[in-house]
């Protein structure tokens, strides 16, 4: 018996069957294809943290030629959407109802003291509350700012330059797009949600309902068992994992710059991870709504929070770091953007995928070991 | 009427609180995802490590890095020596930047020309990337600022200075950690009730509601206020938290919280009943909730902001009650906001409650005549 497993009828019976039981359940065709395919476009369209068109306020109390060339610098940057205002007080009644998230004010003595060397206080109100846009908006400001002032030295010949003057130049996505980097990381949430909810359920639905002791009933192998039942779901979601990568590429023109043979790969560790950690849920659980609530508690919000695809691991607190460690997740994005900005980095992609690996077996392992033959 | 709704609802309590599997999803996930998050969720960078590639090696070269090495934000964590290492470092994702000084620093500094940098950045997360040149720019501003005092040259002509109002040390942690009140209040109750009707379908108990004398407008509000003291309750745990662990300050008034609590769970319930009642397995309730939760959470302003996404599918975020709900957290507790410029978000939630509860009445009304 154990040496024809894996080629013999009983096998390519039970796979068979569970196929067409995907087939017929419409559910798990959805969760495979259609659900990624709605996060890729919701993902990709709605999430963007590039900052443009700031809504300020910019209070002129004594406009001048000085503070009409701000104003149009000002006016001139993508970032920013500036409204006039003659006083303080109506900027800050916009201010606090939040049409405005910062307010830019020019003091009445401001231009007679501009350019009279370094009494000139342009000065800022941010609302802080989003404190990352507001970050954002300090520096485009201050870019605003410098530019516009090294025009008008120039203009009024002065002569001046500044102790530091500094070059920045950014690697990989030079334009700063978000949509390069999240994208990547997107398709890591998707696959993470698909593989878990495919397997977490339909595992413990089959023991609530009782299917699993019929098949305990059959003359199958524990191993040809386990087996049957999740490679179904691997194909499924290898599907899904090919087609948010042609969306990625051909729709959102993520650039790839990695070879298609790491990413196929790379995938395959990922899945066999996932879809383990769902069926050992199932198998820990056998009650589906449990098995369906911990699938999501463990997949989703980790998978958005803890992998690095928007919040920087590193700047997290030590402990926290610690604990991305037990997310595949967190390998898996670092792998996805390396591969779609970077290219084959090996050195990146060679440890995160070994403990992908790793990931997998133990996980398998583990379910292995804890799928029941035994009616209770 | 009453003693019926009344019976269904104790129910329904009854049913939820002897099961211990369901107590304990209810109340260990959220505050351990509460604590997790509330820490893991933040943009501010700390200790972003950076190699330096010093090409002038002196003693003002020096005294500028200082200012880097001393800033929580930055970490120095390697030095090297020649271009290509430069390129290698980057690319291995050692360090996030590299901070390059120029072999001529020190003379152009003395000579009242510009000493010259370079920052080589890791674009590959663009916003960390943005964030990082900031916090740059800030460091050698002030140190502009500061020679220009001690070495007597002519200052520019016009400063800018920045204040922030409601969050002055600029701490994502006061953004973040009000909205995970909604998130995480939100993810539970989708799991039980969005489930629950499904569940009783699963399980043939709810054709057994059926043949009680219970009138649809009847099961639909035995099923709501169950859910709704459920979250409630859920949501000042994690509120206690927020304000006890994590020390959020909080300027509004409670009871306004509370009002949007209601009327936010009251929109959200009346959605999950609805996904419920259309799903006749419970896989298809699930991925239902899941159709609706994580399009919720993603165009609700949580972590990017609603400002930065197409015009469509800005339009589309008035349709979520999310959206609503983060703005009355937030404004309550970081800006002190009341009623009078609050109301236009209370309002649509309980417009989206009304319609979506009408809704799941029809729906129960279908399954009944």
């Amino acid at each position: 018996m154990k040496k024809k497993l894996f080629f013999n009828n009983r096998l390519y019976a039970f796979i068979r069957k569970e196929w067409i039981q995907i087939l017929r359940d419409p559910s798990s065709f959805v969760i495979a294809f259609v659900l990624p395919a709605i996060l890729l476009f919701l993902f990709g369209y709605g999430v963007s943290l590039d900052a443009i068109h700031l809504p300020v306020g910019i209070v002129v109390e004594h406009p001048t030629r000085l503070s009409s060339s701000f104003e149009s610098s000002l006016k001139n940057s993508i970032y920013f959407s500036p409204l006039s205002y003659q006083t303080i007080q109506k900027a800050q009644l916009d201010f606090q109802k939040g049409r405005l998230i910062g307010i830019i004010w020019l003091r009445g003595n401001w231009s007679r003291e501009s350019l009279a060397f370094g009494k000139g206080t342009i000065q800022t109100i941010v609302n802080g509350t989003d404190a990352n846009t507001a970050r954002l908006l300090e520096g485009y400001l201050l870019g605003v700012w410098t530019g516009w002032l090294k025009r008008e030295m120039i203009d009024q010949n002065i002569q001046l330059s500044m102790p530091i003057s500094q070059e920045i130049r950014v690697w990989f996505n030079p334009a700063l797009i978000t949509k390069d980097y999240l994208v990547p990381g997107i398709i890591v949430i998707n696959m993470t949600v698909v593989g878990a909810l495919l397997t977490s359920l339909v595992v413990a639905r089959e023991w609530e309902r009782g299917t699993m002791e019929a098949m305990l009933a059959t003359p199958l192998t524990k191993l040809e068992h386990f087996v049957g039942k999740l490679l179904p779901y691997f194909i499924l979601g290898m599907g899904g994992m090919i087609f948010s990568f042609l969306l990625a590429v051909f729709l959102f023109k993520v650039p790839f710059r990695g070879s298609f043979w790491m990413l196929i790969l790379s995938s395959v560790f990922f899945l066999l991870a996932v879809l383990g950690i769902g069926a050992l849920i199932s198998n820990i659980s056998r009650n589906s709504f449990v098995a369906s609530m911990v699938a999501i508690v463990t997949s989703y919000l980790p998978a958005f929070m803890l992998s690095g695809f928007i919040f920087d691991i590193q700047s997290m607190p030590v402990a926290i770091q610690f604990l991305t460690f037990f997310f595949p997740a967190r390998y898996f994005v670092s792998i996805l953007q390396t591969l779609f900005l970077a290219g084959n980095v090996w050195s990146v992609l060679s440890w995160n995928l070994l403990v992908l690996f790793f990931f997998g077996v133990v996980v398998n392992g583990l379910c292995y070991i804890s799928w029941k033959r035994r009616l209770e | 009427m009453w003693n019926r709704v009344v019976g269904l609802i104790i129910k329904e309590i009854l049913v939820f609180i002897r099961d211990p599997r369901s107590r304990f999803v209810l109340i260990v996930p959220p505050l351990v995802q509460m604590f997790i998050f509330g820490y893991a969720a933040t943009f501010d960078l700390f200790r972003v490590s950076f190699a330096l590639y010093d090409e002038n090696r002196t003693y003002h070269s020096r005294e500028f890095i200082a200012k880097f090495i001393g800033s929580p934000i930055f970490r120095l964590k390697k030095e090297i020596l020649n271009d290509s290492q430069l390129k290698d470092e980057i690319q291995k994702r050692n360090v996030l930047f590299v901070l390059h000084i120029d072999r001529r620093f020190d003379r152009d500094l003395l000579s009242g020309r510009s000493g010259k940098v370079q920052l080589i950045v890791d674009g590959r997360n663009s916003n960390t990337a943005a964030i990082l040149t900031g916090y740059a720019n800030q460091i050698i501003a002030d140190y502009n600022v500061d020679w220009i005092k001690k070495s007597g040259r002519i200052p520019p002509p016009s400063q800018i200075t920045f204040r922030a109002f409601y969050n002055p040390n600029l701490l994502s942690q006061w953004f973040i950690v009000p909205g995970l009140i909604g998130i995480l209040t939100f993810v539970v109750s989708a799991m039980t009730i969005g489930l629950s009707i499904a569940r009783e379908k699963e399980m043939g108990t709810f054709d057994q509601l059926l043949v009680t004398p219970l009138r649809p407008i009847e099961i639909l509000v035995g099923k709501t206020i169950p859910g709704l003291i459920f979250a409630m309750a859920q949501a000042t745990l994690i509120l206690l938290a927020a304000l006890l662990w994590f020390k959020i300050p909080f300027h509004g008034h409670i009871l306004l919280l509370y009002l949007g609590l209601f009327f936010f769970l009251f929109a959200i319930i009346g959605i999950e009943l609805a996904i419920s009642s259309i799903s006749s397995t419970q896989q298809q309730a699930l991925l239902g909730v899941f159709f609706f939760l994580v399009p919720s959470i993603i165009l609700s302003g949580f972590s990017t902001p609603i400002r930065n996404m197409p015009e469509p599918i800005q339009y589309l975020t008035f349709l979520n009650p999310m959206r609503y709900f983060l703005v009355i957290v937030r404004g309550i507790f970081l800006e002190a906001k009341g009623l009078d410029t609050l109301w236009d978000q209370y309002l649509p939630l309980l417009g989206i409650g009304l319609v979506s509860m009408s809704f799941s009445w029809f729906l129960f009304k279908q399954r009944l005549y």
